[in-house]
């Protein structure tokens, strides 16, 4: 079983692009675009969304996410009209990095307070990704996402600074042989690798560090062909999770 | 003088002739600082408001605000779908086990509708929204229904307001909605959800003073 998704859009091909997209990294998740007014025009459909949610929710719950504001206010109404309000979750989020990130944590294995939380951050880690935004508070956001990223978080998400009391867990360097590096779909693999492990695992690459069960996180570290990275990991399982990414880069990414 | 069921499904058909009037209105204004849909959405949702009131059997004015919220949300698209919707459920909640609505219900029902509005929309006065005419308009019912005014009284007091309300949002730069895109090149147009909720009171105050 597996947290479901509700893509909401204005536009039917907008949710249908999205869906694709994060299900090419999710295979086992079902993620239902819904998209378009009642007449089939632009807009959003109550009764559509609601019959989405009805068939994304595998046992485990629901997350919804949207593109524009009226997308919320539905979503949130057919969440409020639930006979049990807390088997679904509207989440505030970049709408493309958001559905990837929720997708891919889905398919690893979150419950429903995981995908939300996955879905949530995701929005940092694009502030992070882009580099910064030039002016006004949106530079402030993405320099402080950046921030986050080149210190690994802890599972309760307090940031530390390197040599803490964590000592230096075990650590292997790899060659990324494969040709894109830690592209999408590589980044996905080594997130889903490492996502049902009882260890904390982080990826460092010139500089930054950041969480290797966060696909975007990976994917902003930019990491090539070629490159070298270094695993670090803490934890019961620590020294598999290791292995699992070596084996990982040693099949190439299965490319 | 108070309201019936069948009043409010009387002053519902008005509601939905004045949207069907303006709707070209509406549409203009949106077209300037939103996604030019308004008249046409409200329009429909309108119109499934008056066949829904008129199959159903709805005996209470709690029934029929109810059946016109979850109406205008399955069918209008826009944001206006949720955003009325939500009003009218709230209103339908605040005159429940009501078989006749008087001055002060109405007043109570307004304002019902009003938090509604503001928690979905999550607007305040002065973003330029349908809030800037909702907000006055409950304001005034309220004082209206207070020196003892009848739902007529009450509706026509929130309509007055609501139509000054609406204007008031023409200088504004909008801060929520589609418009907000727009940052300071959204002043000097009306809003268009402000002037809906004018227009909306004013047929229901119309039809309540023609009684």
């Amino acid at each position: 079983m597996t947290v479901g998704l509700v893509l909401v859009s204005h536009s039917a091909k907008l949710a249908e692009g999205l869906a694709e997209l994060a299900a090419q990294m999710a295979p086992d998740v079902p993620v239902l675009p819904v998209g378009g007014a009642p007449d089939g025009g632009l807009g959003t459909d109550y009764d559509a969304v609601g019959a989405a949610v009805d068939r994304a929710d595998r046992g485990d719950g629901v997350v919804l996410l949207y593109d524009l504001g009226s997308a919320r206010m539905t979503a949130e109404l057919v969440v409020e009209g639930l006979n049990d309000p807390r088997r679904a979750h509207v989440v505030e989020a970049p709408f493309v990095e958001g559905a990837v990130a929720a997708a891919v944590a889905a398919q690893g294995g979150a419950d429903l307070d995981g995908v939300v939380a996955a879905a949530a951050t995701a929005a940092g880690e694009a502030g992070g990704v882009a580099g910064g935004v030039a002016g006004g508070p949106e530079a402030e956001f993405a320099a402080g996402a950046a921030a986050v990223t080149t210190a690994p978080t802890t599972e309760a998400g307090t940031p530390e600074a390197g040599g803490d009391e964590r000592g230096p867990g075990l650590s292997a360097e790899v060659v990324l042989r494969n040709e894109v590096g830690l592209h999408a779909r590589p980044a996905a693999l080594l997130a889903r690798s490492v996502a049902d492990l009882d260890a904390e695992v982080v990826v460092e690459y010139a500089g930054a560090a950041v969480d290797a069960r966060s696909v975007l996180a990976l994917m902003g570290l930019n990491a090539r062909g070629g490159d070298t990275v270094t695993v670090r990991a803490w934890g019961r399982q620590a020294d598999q999770a290791l292995r699992r990414v070596q084996e990982l880069a040693e099949r190439r990414f299965d490319e | 003088m108070t309201c019936t069921a069948e009043d409010l499904v009387r002053a519902l058909r008005a509601v939905a002739a004045a949207v069907a009037d303006h709707r070209a209105e509406l549409t203009e204004l949106d077209r300037v600082i939103g996604d030019a849909d308004h008249g046409e959405n409200l329009r429909r949702g309108f119109l499934a408001v008056v066949t829904k009131v008129d199959s159903a059997d709805l005996d209470t004015p709690t029934a029929v605000l109810k059946a016109v919220g979850t109406t205008l949300i399955s069918t209008v698209g826009g944001a206006s779908g949720p955003l009325y919707g939500t009003a009218f459920l709230r209103a339908a909640n605040a005159v429940t086990e009501k078989s006749e609505v008087d001055g002060p219900a109405a007043a109570e029902a307004l304002r019902a509708a009003l938090g509604g509005v503001v928690a979905r929309g999550r607007a305040e006065i002065g973003d330029k929204t349908m809030v800037d005419a909702l907000s006055p308009a409950v304001d005034a019912a309220v004082a209206a229904a207070e020196a003892g005014g009848d739902v007529a009284a009450v509706l026509a007091a929130a309509a007055e307001a609501a139509d000054r309300g609406a204007e008031s949002t023409t200088p504004l730069v909008a801060r929520k909605g589609r418009a907000s895109y727009l940052g300071e090149r959204s002043a000097g147009h009306l809003d268009p959800g402000a002037r809906s909720t004018a227009l909306i009171l004013r047929a229901l105050a119309s039809s309540a003073g023609a009684r």
